[in-house]
């Protein structure tokens, strides 16, 4: 049913976990579909000529193997990018990373991309 | 146990074909392959061997031979005794005269998605609730029987828990309603989960008109279903093109399968006690060692043993979902499953763990392990271990 790719960020995900004094916290999902998930971005703080950049992300995630490794694969690829480039990365983007997720998966992409959305907006808001 | 050691704790999912079983199987393949609709000797000898197995399932429902029909699953045999029935009944109805028939949310998705079909063609349906044991009240089905009801289809034994439901005591309901009523009520009953375990005696126990048996859940093979039906209910063809069947399943029967399910109610009819005290035993032990040793874990079904039949335990676990901890106790070499095999690629909650009064959430963190006759304490001890390192890993990612 799941590539080698997603067992592999099923089972040994990086990203997990939580990060103390976070600058933005993200959330997406419902119970429903069974899956809840929390981002926590750390930003950092260049001189005013610079673009922010995400320095740190972590992942909690309640979920189907799908969408522990959507979570882990949208902190490898979120990381290091500046907020505008983060805002960018598509469900498909984080689908594609992982070998291509089954159909009736899809939507643990969307969800992840989603939070990131969502912790983003938060922290954009949040920093005026 | 061995390191890569393989664990099966999905018996109720499928099970393996019982090696004697396979053995009474292995002739009609390629030595006795005639069909048994011929004349000739090739012919006879494939139908002597259906003959035989329509007498064991006689003999294990305590029925008459030529009241067994078989079918090519237990999924078709509930669709035949459901739409087969309606059939027959709709074509001595009066126009504008009403089909009603009583059911439960917590039907296997043959029985559930067959009613919500027929919804479509007017049919009234009612879907009965459940307690929080997962059992439904014979008092709440007492008070859907209207005029028009036509037909009770209620499951035997729960797939996702393992709750016995009250068959014996709605047979003799519904005798006692049939005395006074103008048209009669059928009564139908998916007995698939209860084969290995159960009274099976339609006639005498359990006083039901349909009733429903499948090959491979009773370590037999897959592709073979039965259905009962008793002496004089009406009920019309679904596949025609033949005779086979007593004209009512047409298609050249499969003789191997049939021969295997015959042969495998044989051996549950002379299986001894022992075997059903010693399940019980071996799911007793492991509902114990979840609930103590797995935190915040709980048993979903009636609490007590008696009400559950011996081979299936489901459980909740906060912060873990269903799906990703099959798979991670797949990797270590264990077999379980969420809800049932027919609805774990489903992204909804298990409707059965819905209709008991589950949370969403606690619906999506069940997991249902179920043991059959090669079960053994060492597995359990085992499945016990790696149980608790799988959900406490989960819950580190969950965070919740």
């Amino acid at each position: 049913m799941y590539n080698k790719k997603i067992i592999q960020h099923f089972t040994n995900p990086k990203f997990f976990g939580k990060i103390k004094n976070p600058d933005a916290v993200g959330n997406a999902g419902n119970p429903r579909c069974g899956d809840l998930l929390t981002l926590y971005l750390k930003v950092d703080n260049p001189p005013a000529n610079k673009t922010k950049k995400i320095t740190d992300i972590r992942f909690q995630t309640l979920g189907c193997a799908s969408a522990i490794a959507a979570s882990d694969m949208i902190c490898e690829l979120a990381k290091g990018k500046t907020l505008d480039k983060a805002l960018k990365i598509s469900f498909k983007d984080v689908s594609k990373s992982l070998g291509v997720l089954p159909p009736l998966k899809i939507h643990c992409a969307q969800l992840v991309t989603e939070a990131l959305r969502d912790a983003i907006g938060k922290y954009k808001k949040l920093s005026g | 146990m061995k390191q890569g050691a393989k664990i099966y704790l999905d018996y109720a999912a499928t099970t393996p074909i019982d090696k004697k079983v396979l053995k009474a199987m292995a002739p009609y393949f390629s030595e006795k392959y005639g069909n048994p609709t011929s004349i000739h000797s090739w012919g006879q000898e494939a139908q002597t061997a259906i003959d035989k197995a329509r007498e064991q399932v006689a003999k294990f429902l305590n029925c008459k031979s030529s009241e067994i029909v078989f079918t090519g699953s237990a999924s078709e045999s509930d669709n035949f005794a459901i739409r087969g029935l309606l059939k027959a009944l709709k074509r001595c109805k009066r126009a504008g005269e009403k089909i009603h028939i009583i059911t439960s949310q917590i039907e296997h998705k043959a029985v559930l998605e067959t009613c919500y079909d027929l919804e479509k063609e007017n049919v009234k349906i009612t879907y009965l609730p459940v307690g929080n044991d997962g059992i439904i009240n014979l008092d709440d089905l007492k008070a859907e029987i209207i005029p028009e009801t036509d037909l009770v289809s209620i499951m035997y034994v729960n797939n996702e828990t393992g709750a016995i439901q009250p068959i014996q005591k709605i047979g003799r309901l519904l005798e006692e309603i049939n005395k006074n009523k103008e048209h009669r009520i059928f009564f139908h009953t998916d007995a698939v989960q209860a084969a290995n375990w159960l009274n099976c005696d339609v006639v005498e126990k359990l006083g039901v008109d349909l009733f429903t048996l499948s090959g491979h859940k009773i370590y037999g093979p897959k592709g073979i279903g039965v259905l009962y039906i008793r002496q004089g209910t009406p009920i019309s063809s679904m596949i025609t093109g033949g005779d086979q069947e007593w004209g009512l399943r047409a298609g050249t029967g499969n003789v191997a399968a049939i021969a295997g399910l015959g042969f495998a109610l044989e051996q549950i009819k002379i299986q001894d006690t022992r075997y059903k005290i010693q399940t019980e035993k071996l799911r007793d032990k492991l509902v114990k060692g979840v609930l103590t040793k797995v935190s915040e874990s709980q048993l979903n079904g009636p609490e007590k043993p008696k009400e559950r039949a011996p081979h299936i335990a489901n459980f909740s676990f906060r912060g873990v979902e269903g799906e990703s901890l099959v798979i991670s106790l797949d990797q270590e070499g264990i077999g379980a499953s969420t809800g049932s095999a027919c609805t774990s690629r489903a992204l909804l909650p298990s409707h059965v763990l819905m209709a008991m009064g589950l949370s969403e959430l606690q619906a999506h963190s069940s997991l249902r392990v179920s043991l059959g006759k090669y079960t053994t304490t060492r597995e359990i001890d085992y499945f016990l271990k790696v149980l608790w390192t799988v959900v406490e890993r989960l819950r580190k990612i969950s965070g919740r």
